[in-house]
């Protein structure tokens, strides 16, 4: 035991590299790996009854997201969802991941996602929080404008120019 | 028992040194410590590999093409020649009086002082070696104010100035002093009323830019300069982008203090000059004080290497300015040329007429900025939109130019120098147009424009 100890004071144990990584990440590979192969870019008909569409931000803050979602009528699933962005490369990630997430699940399930579930997902640094709410608020629109084309079934949507109000 | 078993196992250590340098060093000194140490990750070997280069989560086969010159330049070979003997074998102080190391030194500070102000055509007297541009511009707004402070009260400056004006200008607004922002017109250049009319009496410095460092465009340097002689208000201009690049003269300017860099025209970094006219004289409070170098504007021991290095750059630059010039005007029309061929929607921001040719600031309508920015990895570029900044405000030249906000997020500024050749910029051309037509596939204002949708008439939900 003392001569460990011995060992251990002379410095002849081997020491483990513990130092830790000291560059900092500007761009999770995940945010790099959305931006150059984005997953669901496209677009549905807006006038479709079975699509709903959420068209959120605005071109002075540098951020504009829509996000489309066809809805199966019988059971209440997301079975196609697709975006576009005008934004950065975080931003284009966000809503990338949040077509990912929302295909498959029913409308209320995807009312819980939240934007902190999205920021974790692509380790967004904190001054890039901004686009993962952008993404959840743009669910959300997407969600209250189809539902608002069932209640007025029959009729034309609601007026998509407008954009919808998280 | 504890002391012996040490005893041997120190005298196991000193014996087998040969064979475990380690572990016998473990015992020594810091300077062993730095040997045994394993290179950090912070060294260059760990991101550049034969495979190409990881960095930031990035992947890139090789280094980018260098198109951001204003940002900072490539040391020229021949400047580096001039500069490598005062490291190496005449490295003294200039201030030294007493020995030959001292006296070849200050020959060749001397030397460099001529050759930077036979650029701008002054004289070497009135010269002074500062750190850079932001300190001479630091001297001339601070320094010259804090002198006159109790006769002259205001400053004059434009919206587009350097950060390092604008924030001593800011400085000085708190110290009580008033200070004039002057708005420019869409082209980025003042209004020669605007700027009779704003001097007052007690108008102690009117400072504009004489090449804006963001969109390249050339203020009326001899017009301000003709209504500051006037009205006799001292004219300071941040000419750092300007030196070695345009045609540049004191007198037929008329400017009374004039910043110059020296990383901007292919010399070292951290050297920078400071002209002082001397007729009629301009007096300053020096901002570094100490032995009294430089004539006691700025202390401290001149640089040598660094402004051997700057006066080189700066004669080099007097023979090659014109070549230069044509070459890099072919080379940016070659680059406006071959982008406006493929693509549409791309504005050139600032005046087309009045402006550097090296700086083309671009803004691609319906595409980010930075979202471009990070496929154009093997470009070195850079943009004035607002993720690139710590904000979410797009640049403030670009605001102070009247462009909406929508095209100021999208802004790429490139920059062509000496060492650009035809290749990087039709590389630069290809990279670009197939970047921002994959952004516009995926941007939903591409696609309302497409439709017909007048996008300024939606109303956006702000957060």
């Amino acid at each position: 035991m003392i001569r460990a100890g011995c060992r251990k004071f002379l410095g002849l144990v081997p020491q483990k590299n513990n130092q830790a990584p000291v560059l900092v990440r500007l761009y999770h590979e995940r945010v790099v790996d959305h931006y150059n192969n984005p997953r669901n870019v496209g677009s549905f008909d807006k006038n479709d009854p079975t699509v709903g569409t959420g068209l959120v931000g605005a071109p002075a803050c540098g951020d504009v997201m829509k996000l489309q979602i066809k809805v199966d009528e019988q059971t209440g699933k997301i079975v196609d969802a697709c975006f576009k962005t005008f934004g950065c490369g975080s931003a284009i990630a966000s809503s990338s991941v949040a077509t990912e997430w929302v295909k498959g699940k029913q409308m209320e399930e995807v009312l819980t996602i939240k934007n902190t579930q999205i920021a974790k997902h692509l380790s967004l640094p904190p001054v890039k929080l901004h686009c993962s709410m952008l993404a959840e608020d743009a669910i959300k629109a997407a969600i209250k404008d189809y539902e608002a084309k069932r209640g007025q079934s029959g009729e034309n949507g609601a007026p998509i120019e407008k954009a919808a109000d998280a | 028992m504890a002391t012996r078993l040490l005893a041997s196992k120190l005298r196991e250590i000193y014996s087998s040194s040969r064979g475990c340098p380690t572990r016998f060093r473990a015992l020594s000194t810091a300077a062993a410590a730095v040997a045994r140490a394993e290179p950090s990750p912070l060294q260059q070997e760990q991101y550049e590999d034969t495979e190409g280069i990881n960095m930031k989560g990035v992947k890139i086969s090789g280094r980018p093409l260098y198109l951001d010159v204003q940002a900072t330049t490539p040391i020229d070979p021949k400047v580096l020649d001039a500069m490598l003997p005062f490291y190496l074998s005449r490295y003294g102080n200039p201030h030294s009086r007493t020995h030959l190391y001292g006296w070849e030194s200050d020959l060749a500070v001397e030397k460099a002082r001529a050759q930077v102000a036979a650029l701008i055509n002054a004289s070497p007297k009135e010269i002074v070696f500062t750190s850079g541009a932001t300190e001479s511009n630091n001297i001339s707004v601070k320094g010259i104010m804090h002198f006159y402070k109790d006769k002259k009260r205001h400053v004059i400056t434009t919206q587009t100035e350097h950060k390092c004006v604008l924030d001593s200008c800011r400085h000085l607004q708190q110290e009580g002093f008033d200070v004039t922002y002057l708005p420019v017109g869409s082209d980025g250049i003042i209004d020669l009323d605007r700027l009779r009319s704003a001097i007052r009496p007690d108008t102690g410095l009117v400072s504009v830019m004489t090449v804006n460092n963001e969109i390249g465009v050339i203020q009326p340097m001899e017009e301000i300069g003709q209504i500051c002689k006037e009205r006799n208000v001292p004219f300071h201009t941040d000419a750092a982008q300007a030196l070695g690049k345009i045609p540049l003269d004191v007198e037929r300017m008329n400017v009374s203090l004039m910043s110059l860099s020296g990383h901007k025209i292919y010399g070292p970094k951290g050297v920078g000059a400071l002209y002082m006219r001397r007729r009629p004289r301009i007096r300053v409070e020096p901002q570094m004080n100490g032995g009294g170098q430089e004539r006691g504007i700025r202390s401290g021991t001149v640089p040598t290497p660094l402004v051997v290095g700057m006066g080189a750059a700066c004669e080099v630059a007097m023979k090659e300015m014109e070549y230069d010039d044509k070459r890099i005007s072919a080379l940016q029309r070659r680059l406006l040329d071959g982008i406006n061929a493929k693509l549409d929607g791309v504005v050139v921001n600032g005046s087309s007429e009045r402006r550097y040719a090296g700086n083309l600031n671009l803004s691609f309508a319906y595409v980010e900025g930075e979202s471009l920015l990070m496929g154009l990895k093997e470009v070195a570029v850079s943009s004035g939109s607002a993720c690139t900044s710590a904000s979410l405000e797009p640049s403030y030249v670009l605001r102070a130019l009247g462009v909406e906000e929508d095209m100021a997020h999208t802004s790429i500024r490139y920059g062509i120098g000496r060492f650009t050749t035809e290749a990087e910029i039709d590389r630069a051309v290809e990279l670009t147009v197939r970047q921002v037509e994959k952004l516009r596939e995926m941007s939903p204002l591409y696609e309302m424009v497409k439709e017909g949708i007048d996008i300024k008439s939606i109303q956006w939900a702000q957060h």
